[in-house]
């Protein structure tokens, strides 16, 4: 591993300042993500600043059910939070769909937003990829295809981004709170990853050293009914294949209830948690059954591209996305 | 003289782990730890590997390597120790400029921290230059060739009678083929070793099943006279295979401290190493035709497997053999094929050849009963041969059959309905499935115990065994025990040493057949030379060169598996609930570390059965699903009520103890049980391992 600098930022401001003026510097949170790719040579920045002890670790209630957490929230932490649970289930499900829970205890929520891909060649040194080494070119192209993207990818790079999380919060549209030298934004939670178009290095729309402080989540009753389905081939500790995260408001009971309102997301599918707006746009005003599901999930991958190893992706997530709203409905789809 | 039977006492008890308590306390000490026991502070060393799949390393330019803060040395082609017998292209490290494969040693850095050496690794710039002809990493690239013998010295091809015209006939046959992914050991324990020279002679801490063969093999290669190596493994973190031979990290750490000044070298393989360094079980096809009356009797049965080894070093999985004593039927034949590669060496992983093989037989098997209608159990036991068809011997303690009753019984197989598809739970297709599984009951000769008297009834016990956590230093206690009529507590076992009594590798599931079988013939050696009530001081040793009646006799353990798989109706996602092995393996000397060894072979015959997968690039030649965030083994949370059980058993045939092996049986069949209870449960035969989600999406 390359020897750096480590400093240990007490003040939020000022770890900003510190990384802002370096392009050689990056933060370090709980490290689960970044230490691991320091060991690999996959990063290799000069001096790490470490947020990880920044006061930012609460999750504080706001008006109307909604929630504001601190990026030190710890991702066990999060996930068993009463507002979480209770508000926002969806959340708490993604959390605990992810990773182990000795990983969880430590993982914090911002560095669980800006992990990196886990495509395989990224972390391989050895191998072409455009994303760690702009240029180089993509193995994952005619390689390694499993947990290929197979929407909004490009020529560059076809990863997904792996943060469960991540697709919880684009679906029941939260906010991220951004800390930039030049002050505070906000980013919605669906702009702050990026498509890889000619950039794959840039996964997110933040500017170098700015720092994540915050993530905030209005309440709703989409959010209230909300859930999280994770498929994978390992009950636990593995990344999704697709996941889908759904919000749902009907009106009327039984079989004869219409969606009012609907809220998707998908993982597993792309650069970035994926909103599922074509989707959402067919299912809303309709009765909720298996065809218009199915109709909804085409309309959306209507455009998806796929290859022998991610041609599974689509009607997986046919299955996924009804499985999701079948369970908010409470009722059987088939 | 030959052992004879003993009396059980210890022998069938559940004696706790000795040294249980200094594992889970920490204070057992590892490979890679001794560095720090020594005087001299240790090296670090770090394995700077190929990046390209066949060419020549021009130059390995080590400047800027050196001038990391802590790097002590680069060692290279040009400058590493010749060996004197580089015959073993495996172990042939740094002694040319050859690149035979992707991830192959080019260079090793020693440093005084590990963070040190892995930098240094980092800054070795290797100009390679790639060979003029396209490198063939993937099966489907090369030629296949007919082995001179299979892994463990097996005809390639065995026919009998006359197949086609049998197939031909056959009122109903089946005829599938069935593929195996390459599968990683992947020990707990990666390949570590501490290296020390004094003067010519070498010592090794090596995590590794045999210290006398590592040291063997070592001391030949680098031309050491005998006693010049030494090798001890006090405490190894499992191998399965992988540590039966020394590999090439074993040889670069010696090579490494050679140059090292006199100083220790500590070398800990990375996990994205070991799946190019280590050896791994190599992908197989196999092509199962089964012909049967309509009552499902087998009339002939062929087995034609295909593997691929590395072309600088032949490995060949036995794939096919378990064919060849499994059931009955007239005509039979068998073939193994190989296609050279430009890759890593394949090796022995838990049961080569059953593991891959028996998938492949059960799951036509199982075909075979859907075709004729025939309960899948009931198929099985229709097919019992009478003797060994290969060898016409006759079988001792062949007890298939109650395996497969007592699992049926055991599991509620009775209420399957053999319908496919028939069973919704909630979002979950649930199916039944059960395979056969057996593994020979082998031997190893030329173990030698030795035994000293310390006096009243206590025995020093000598035997350079290996335990890898499966238990050997509790089982051999119990043995010698039994075979001295003492308490186990009155039994001082020393074992993992070279300077100990020459012994077996811990492999073939033969470890305690063969090295019990020696320390019971030491003991009796002992009463026939000192009585009963020895001196303190006096001592006896012996060498068993044989013991089980193998001529005469076909010697094998078997069992029945039996699972419950869940198929999601909605993501296709396998998870299996359920699962229950009973076996006959011979008297079990102790049912506390014997069950461990049977639940785990199911959990890693579950996990081959449903996850693992080693991808190898076609355009890289090397494994890209390198950890264990990418290459899946089974969590905690894919175990579900998993169930073990044994026949009260006797088998003094194969051992004076009445056992045989149980290190590798859990494993067989069990892919198989799993893949058949899929189909139960959908209706969809998956004929490729893993067994995955994407193949059940409506
Ligand atoms: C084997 C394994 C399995 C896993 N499985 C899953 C899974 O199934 N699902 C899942 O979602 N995740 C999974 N993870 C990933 C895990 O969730 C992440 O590693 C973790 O969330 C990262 O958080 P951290 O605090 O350790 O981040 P770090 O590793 O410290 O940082 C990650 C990145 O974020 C940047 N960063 C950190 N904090 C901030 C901030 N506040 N502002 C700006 N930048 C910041 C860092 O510079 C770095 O680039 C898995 C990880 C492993 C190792
Ligand atoms: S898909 Fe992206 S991350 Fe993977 S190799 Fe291609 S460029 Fe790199």
């Amino acid at each position: 591993m390359k020897e750096l600098t480590y400093v240990r930022a007490t003040d939020a401001a000022e770890a900003v300042a510190a990384v802002a003026a370096d392009p050689d510097a990056r933060f370090l949170a709980a490290g689960t993500n970044l230490v691991d790719h320091l060991k690999l040579g996959v990063a290799t920045p000069g001096t790490v600043v470490d947020v990880s002890r920044l006061p930012l670790a609460e999750v504080e209630p706001l008006d109307g059910g909604g929630v504001r957490i601190g990026t030190n929230v710890r991702n066990t932490d999060l996930a068993v939070h009463p507002l979480v649970r209770h508000g926002f289930p969806a959340v708490s499900r993604a959390l605990l769909a992810g990773a182990s829970g000795q990983i969880r205890n430590q993982a914090t929520t911002g560095g669980n937003l800006l992990q990196r891909t886990r495509c395989v060649y990224f972390q391989d040194v050895t191998t072409p990829c455009n994303k760690r080494e702009p240029g180089s070119g993509c193995s994952a192209i005619g390689g390694f295809g499993r947990y290929d993207a197979i929407l909004g990818a490009s020529e560059a790079c076809v990863a997904t981004h792996p943060s469960d999380l991540a697709v919880a919060l684009a679906a029941l549209e939260a906010r991220v709170v951004v800390l930039g030298p030049d002050g505070e934004r906000r980013v919605p939670m669906t702009e702050l990853h990026r498509l890889p178009g000619h950039h794959p290095e840039r996964d997110t729309t933040l500017a170098h050293g700015e720092l994540v402080t915050h993530v905030e989540l209005t309440g709703s009753d989409l959010a209230l009914r909300s859930t999280y389905v994770k498929v994978r081939d390992r009950a636990s500790y593995a990344f999704a294949l697709v996941s889908v995260a759904a919000g749902l408001e009907l009106d009327g009971d039984g079989e004869d209830a219409v969606v009012r309102d609907v809220r998707l997301a998908w993982g597993g599918v792309a650069h970035k948690p994926w909103r599922a707006t074509a989707a959402e746009d067919v299912l809303r005003g309709r009765p909720l059954d298996a065809a218009a599901v199915r109709e909804a999930v085409d309309a959306e991958t209507r455009d998806a591209t796929t290859t022998t190893e991610n041609a599974y992706k689509p009607a997986m997530l046919r299955g996924a996305t009804t499985a999701a709203l079948a369970a908010l409905a409470g009722r059987d789809l088939a | 003289m030959t052992a004879t039977p003993i009396r059980a006492r210890s022998m069938g008890t559940h004696l706790t782990r000795l040294d249980g308590h200094e594992k889970v306390t920490g204070r057992a000490t590892y490979a890679a730890e001794h560095g720090f026991t020594l005087p001299e502070r240790p090296l670090h060393a770090w394995l700077v590997t190929s990046t390209i799949p066949r060419g020549r390393v021009e130059r390995v330019d080590a400047s800027d390597a050196l001038a990391h803060r802590g790097v002590v040395t680069v060692v290279d082609h040009t400058s590493a120790r010749r060996l004197a017998k580089p015959d073993d292209a495996e172990l042939a490290v740094l002694q040319d400029d050859a690149i035979a494969f992707r991830g192959q040693i080019v260079a090793v850095v020693l440093a005084e921290t590990i963070e040190a050496a892995r930098e240094g690794a980092r800054l070795v710039r290797v100009h390679q230059t790639p060979a003029d002809s396209a490198p063939q990493v993937v099966i489907e690239d090369g030629e296949p060739y007919t082995p001179e013998a299979a892994n463990a010295g097996h005809e390639p091809d065995v026919v009998q009678g006359d197949v086609d015209a049998a197939l031909a006939r056959a009122a109903v046959t089946v005829d599938a083929t069935y593929t195996t992914p390459h599968e990683f050991n992947n020990p707990m324990e990666p390949h570590a070793v501490t290296a020390t020279w004094d003067g010519d002679t070498l010592t090794l801490w090596d995590s590794t099943q045999s210290v006398h063969g590592v040291a063997a093999v070592l001391g030949r290669a680098l031309g050491l006279a005998r006693g010049k190596t030494r090798v001890l493994a006090p405490y190894v973190g499992g191998g399965f295979g992988s540590k039966g031979l020394p590999h090439a990290p074993e040889m670069a750490a010696a090579l490494a401290a050679f140059a090292a000044d006199g100083r220790p070298v500590q070398l800990a393989v990375t996990r994205q190493q070991m799946f190019a360094l280590t050896g791994y079980r190599t992908q197989t096809e196999s092509r199962v035709r089964l012909g049967a009356e309509p009552d499902g009797r087998l009339v002939a049965i062929t087995h034609d497997a295909l593997s691929q080894t590395s072309r600088y070093k032949e490995f060949v999985e036995q794939t096919a053999t378990a064919a060849r004593m499994m059931y009955a039927a007239d005509a039979r034949s068998t073939t193994h094929r190989v296609v050279p590669l430009d890759v890593a060496v394949p090796a022995w992983m838990r049961a080569p050849g059953e593991m891959p093989g028996m998938y492949a037989h059960e799951v036509a098997m199982d075909e075979l009963a859907v075709a004729c209608g025939v309960d899948p159990v009931d198929l099985r036991v229709r097919n019992e041969p009478e003797v060994e068809p290969e060898t016409g011997n006759p079988f001792n303690e062949r007890r298939l059959v109650e395996c497969l009753q007592r699992g049926a019984d055991r599991f509620g197989w009775a209420d399957r309905d053999p319908e496919p598809g028939s069973r919704l739970v909630g979002d979950w297709r649930v199916g039944l499935g059960m395979a056969s599984a057996t593994y020979p009951a082998l031997f190893m000769p030329g173990n030698t115990a030795r035994i000293r008297a310390l006096g009243d009834q206590r025995y020093a016990v000598d035997i350079g065994a290996v335990d890898i956590g499966t238990g050997a230093r509790t089982v051999l206690t119990q043995i010698a025990a039994d075979a001295l009529g003492v308490e186990p507590g009155r039994i001082e076992l020393s074992l993992g040493d070279t300077a100990l009594p020459k012994a077996t590798v811990a492999g073939g599931s033969a470890g305690t057949s063969s090295w019990g079988t020696a320390i019971v013939l030491a003991a009796q050696q002992l009463r026939a030379d000192h009585g009963d009530d020895p001196d303190a001081g006096v001592e006896s040793s012996s060498t068993s060169e044989g013991y089980p009646d193998m001529e005469n006799l076909a010697l094998h353990s078997f069992g029945a598996v039996f699972v419950e798989a869940r198929v999601h109706r909605w993501t296709g996602e396998v998870r299996v609930p359920r699962m229950l092995g009973v076996y006959s393996v011979g008297r079990v000397i102790n049912p506390t570390t014997a069950r461990s060894q049977l639940l785990g072979g199911l959990v890693m015959g579950l996990s081959g059965a449903l996850f693992e997968d080693g991808y190898r690039d076609p355009r890289h030649g090397h494994v890209v699903t390198q950890d264990l965030a990418t290459y899946h083994v089974a969590s905690h949370a894919d175990v579900g009520d998993l169930q073990v059980e044994w026949l009260d058993e006797e088998d003094t045939a194969a051992t004076p103890m009445g056992s045989r092996g149980i290190g590798e049986i859990g494993i067989v069949g069990t892919a198989a049980a799993v893949a058949n209870a899929t189909f139960h449960a959908t209706g969809t035969r998956v004929r490729a391992l893993p067994v995955t989600a994407d193949h059940f999406l409506g």
